[in-house]
C-alpha cells in the first residue's frame, strides 16, 4: 500500500490507462498546457502530446458530442468538464445522447466514453458554481453514474470506468484532491455498481457517498468517543445502485441515516429511504434520517455556505434522533 | 455516368417517394406511431449527394431520415419494420421513424434533437482521424439547426481541429413551420459557414443530377485534407413538417410551384429527352418499386413484435 492524495489517485490511473490503450486520449477545457485546473492532467501534454490531451474551445455540448461521436468509432475518449456546472450545458448530450444512442439503435454499438467533472460546494463560489446536482444524472437509465470518496475508489473506479464500454458519468468532489488515504500498489480495478462498507459498526447504519464520506466518518469517530458505533455504506456508485450491502446493514442496526451534499428534494437520499421502506420495512425501528443541503441557492459568505452544507454536528444531530 | 447509373438514381428517389406515400396511409390507418416526417420532394438532395460517398464514409443525419437510410442501402422492408417498430426493423423497433441507424452500412442514424447530432459528427469525424481510418464524416441537417448552438460549436470546433466533416444544410425554406426568413439571421445558410472560416457553396437541391455534381466536389475539398466544408442545397418539402401538419404557415401556390420542379418529374423527363434512358427502363423500375413496397409491407405487418422479455436488453453494454 501507498498513501496519496485524491488528486494523485485520479491523475495515475488516468496516465496508467493511457499507457495501457492508446485508443484512450483526454479532451476538455484547459486539459493540456494548463494541465488541468485542479491539475490532475499535469504533465499529461508534454508527455502524450497534443493529439491524446487535446485542450477544446469552451464549448460544452461539442465537447461531450464529440466525445461521444468518437466513442462510436472505437476511440475511448476521456471528457472532462472543468465542474458539474458545465454540464448543464451539455446537458442534452449526457442525458439525451450519450444515455440513450445504443439502446435507441437496437444495440448496434457500444459508447466506451468517461465524463470526469467536479462537483460540491465549499469553496465560496457562489450558486452557478457549487452544485452537487448528481441525482439529477442518475435518474436517467443508460448512463452510470460514480462518484469515489476516497483514493483507492477514485483509482480503481476511474480505470473500471475507462475500461468499460457503457458511457459513465465520473464525479469527483471539489474539495476532495487533497485527501489522502491508503491505495493498492501496482494495477487494480474497482467494480462500477458495487457498494461497500467502510467503516463497520452495530449501532446506526450512515449510507453516504463522496465527500460525505469523509463529513460521515468524522461524525462517527465523535460518536465513537460516546460509545456509539456507525456502520457506513458508502454507495460509490448512484446508478446502478447496489443496496445489498446497504440492507445487510440495515437489517443488523435497523436504524439508518442517509448523508448526502446535494438537496434533500428529490435527491439520493430520497431514493434510498424509499427502497429501505420497500424491502427492509420489517427491520425499521426508527424513521430513516436524512441529512442534506437546505434548500437554498449556495451562497457566497463563507458562514452561510457553511450554515448551508451538511456538517459533521449535522450528521450527529441525526444519529441521536434515530438512537 | 452510365445507364445504369442513371437508372439507379431514379429507382432511390421513387423508391423514398413510394415508401413514404406507402407510410403515409399506414399512418393514417394507425400502424405507425409517434412522428413521422416525410421526406417527398426532398428526395434529389439525399439520393444525389450520397451517390457520392464511398462506404468508408459515415453517414449521420437528422429526423427526417427514411430517406437518408435507402440511400444508404438500407433495404425498404427493414425500414417498414422499423416505421411499424418490429422486431426485424433497422433499431429493432425501439428507434422508430426518427431513429434509424445501421452501422454496417455507416450510418449512423436518425437524430431527433434539432442539432445536437452536429457535435456528434464533428466527433465521428475526430475519430477516424485519431485511429486513421479513411472516410470523411457527412452530416445532414435542416436550416431550422442552424439558428441553435449546437451547429455553432460543432462547426467551430470542426475549424479549429481541421476535421474531414462535409456540412450539408438541406435548406426546405422551413423548421416546422417558421420561414427561413422568420427564424434565421441570414436566408443564404452557407453565410454562416463563412463566420467560421469554412468555405462553403449552395447548390440546387431538386435536380439529382446537380446535387450530385456539388457534393463530389464538396467531398474531394474534405478528402483532400482540407478541413470541413459547408454545402447548402435549396430545396422543398412537398408534405407538412409532420403527419397532422395543418400547413398554415404557406400557401397553396407555392407548394404548387415547387411541384414544377419535383426531382423525379424533373429526373424522368431528362432522362427520356436527353435519350439516356428509354420508358420501358423507366416502366421497368417503377414496377420494381412497386413491387419492393408491397413486399416491404408484407414483411414488415407479418413481422413479429420484440418480445416483452427483451424490454432491457441493450440499454447497457456491460451489467
Amino acid at each position: 500500500m501507498t498513501r496519496i492524495t485524491v488528486r494523485e489517485a485520479i491523475s495515475q490511473a488516468l496516465w496508467e490507462e493511457m499507457e495501457r490503450d492508446s485508443k484512450v486520449f483526454i479532451l476538455g477545457e484547459e486539459v493540456g498546457m494548463w494541465g488541468g485546473t485542479y491539475a490532475v492532467t499535469k504533465g499529461f501534454y508534454d508527455h502524450f502530446g497534443p493529439d491524446r490531451v487535446r485542450d477544446t474551445p469552451i464549448a460544452e455540448a461539442a465537447i461531450i458530442g464529440a466525445a461521444i461521436g468518437a466513442s462510436m468509432t472505437g476511440c475511448r475518449p476521456v471528457a472532462e468538464l472543468m465542474t458539474i456546472n458545465f454540464a448543464f450545458s451539455a446537458m442534452d448530450h449526457i442525458v439525451n445522447e450519450a444515455a440513450k444512442l445504443r439502446y435507441m439503435f437496437g444495440g448496434q454499438f457500444t459508447l466506451p466514453l468517461v465524463i470526469r467533472t467536479v462537483g460540491g460546494g465549499g469553496r465560496q463560489l457562489g450558486a452557478t458554481h457549487s452544485h452537487t446536482p448528481d441525482a439529477i444524472f442518475a435518474h436517467f437509465p443508460g448512463l452510470k453514474v460514480v462518484a469515489p470518496g476516497t483514493p483507492e475508489d477514485a483509482k480503481g473506479l476511474l480505470k473500471s470506468a475507462i475500461r468499460s464500454d457503457d458511457p459513465i458519468l465520473f464525479i469527483e468532489h471539489a474539495t476532495l484532491y487533497q485527501v489522502r488515504g491508503e491505495v493498492p500498489e501496482g494495477d487494480y480495478t474497482t467494480p462500477i455498481g458495487k457498494s461497500k462498507i467502510q467503516r463497520s459498526g452495530s449501532d446506526v447504519t450512515i449510507i453516504t457517498y463522496s465527500k460525505m464520506l469523509d463529513v460521515s466518518i468524522k461524525a462517527a469517530d465523535d460518536l465513537a468517543k460516546e460509545g456509539i458505533e456507525i456502520e457506513i455504506v458508502d454507495l460509490r456508485t448512484l446508478r446502478p445502485l447496489d443496496m445489498q450491502p446497504v440492507f445487510e446493514s440495515f437489517k443488523r442496526t435497523n436504524r439508518a441515516v442517509i448523508v448526502e451534499e446535494g438537496w434533500k428534494s428529490f435527491g439520493v437520499g430520497s431514493e434510498v429511504a424509499t427502497r429501505l421502506y420497500e424491502e427492509a420495512f420489517d427491520y425499521i425501528d426508527a424513521p430513516i434520517q436524512r441529512v442534506a443541503q437546505k434548500e437554498v441557492p449556495l451562497p457566497y459568505n463563507r458562514a452561510l455556505e457553511q450554515l448551508a452544507l451538511p456538517q459533521v454536528s449535522d450528521v450527529v444531530k441525526a444519529v441521536k434522533e434515530v438512537l | 455516368m452510365e445507364k445504369q447509373e442513371y437508372l439507379d438514381l431514379y429507382y432511390q428517389m421513387v423508391l423514398i417517394r413510394r415508401v413514404e406515400e406507402q407510410a403515409a396511409q399506414l399512418y393514417q390507418q394507425g400502424k405507425i406511431g409517434g412522428f413521422l416526417h416525410l421526406y417527398i420532394g426532398q428526395e434529389a438532395v439525399s439520393t444525389g449527394l450520397l451517390s457520392a460517398r464511398r462506404p468508408e464514409d459515415r453517414v449521420i443525419t437528422a429526423y427526417r431520415d427514411h430517406g437518408v437510410a435507402i440511400n444508404c442501402g438500407i433495404p425498404a422492408k427493414h425500414v417498414m419494420a422499423e416505421l411499424l417498430g418490429k422486431v426485424t426493423g433497422i433499431s429493432k423497433g425501439r428507434g422508430g421513424s426518427m431513429h434509424m441507424a445501421d452501422v454496417e452500412k455507416n450510418f449512423w442514424g436518425g437524430h431527433a434533437i434539432v442539432g445536437a447530432h452536429l457535435p456528434i459528427a464533428a466527433g465521428l469525424a475526430l475519430g477516424d482521424v485519431y485511429l486513421k481510418n479513411p472516410g470523411i464524416t457527412i452530416c445532414m441537417f435542416g436550416d431550422g439547426a442552424t439558428n441553435i448552438g449546437y451547429f455553432h460549436e460543432a462547426l467551430n470546433l470542426s475549424k479549429v481541429w481541421n476535421l474531414p466533416v462535409l456540412w450539408v444544410c438541406e435548406n426546405n425554406k422551413y423548421g416546422m413551420g417558421t420561414s427561413v426568413e422568420r427564424a434565421s439571421a441570414v436566408i443564404e445558410i452557407r453565410q454562416k459557414a463563412e463566420g467560421y472560416g469554412i468555405p462553403n457553396s449552395r447548390a440546387e437541391g431538386m435536380d439529382v443530377l446537380a446535387t450530385r455534381t456539388a457534393a463530389l466536389k464538396a467531398m474531394e475539398f474534405v478528402r483532400a485534407g482540407h478541413g470541413p466544408f459547408l454545402l447548402e442545397y435549396a430545396t422543398y418539402r412537398y408534405r407538412g413538417h409532420s403527419m397532422g401538419d395543418p400547413e398554415r404557415y404557406r400557401q397553396a401556390e407555392e407548394i404548387k410551384k415547387w411541384q414544377e420542379t419535383d426531382p423525379i418529374g424533373i429526373f424522368h423527363k431528362y432522362l427520356l429527352e436527353q435519350k439516356i434512358t428509354e420508358k420501358a427502363d423507366m416502366d421497368a423500375v417503377d414496377q420494381r418499386v412497386a413491387d419492393e413496397v408491397l413486399e416491404a409491407v408484407n414483411f414488415a405487418e407479418s413481422s413479429p413484435n420484440p418480445a416483452p422479455e427483451s424490454l432491457f436488453n441493450n440499454i447497457y453494454a456491460e451489467p
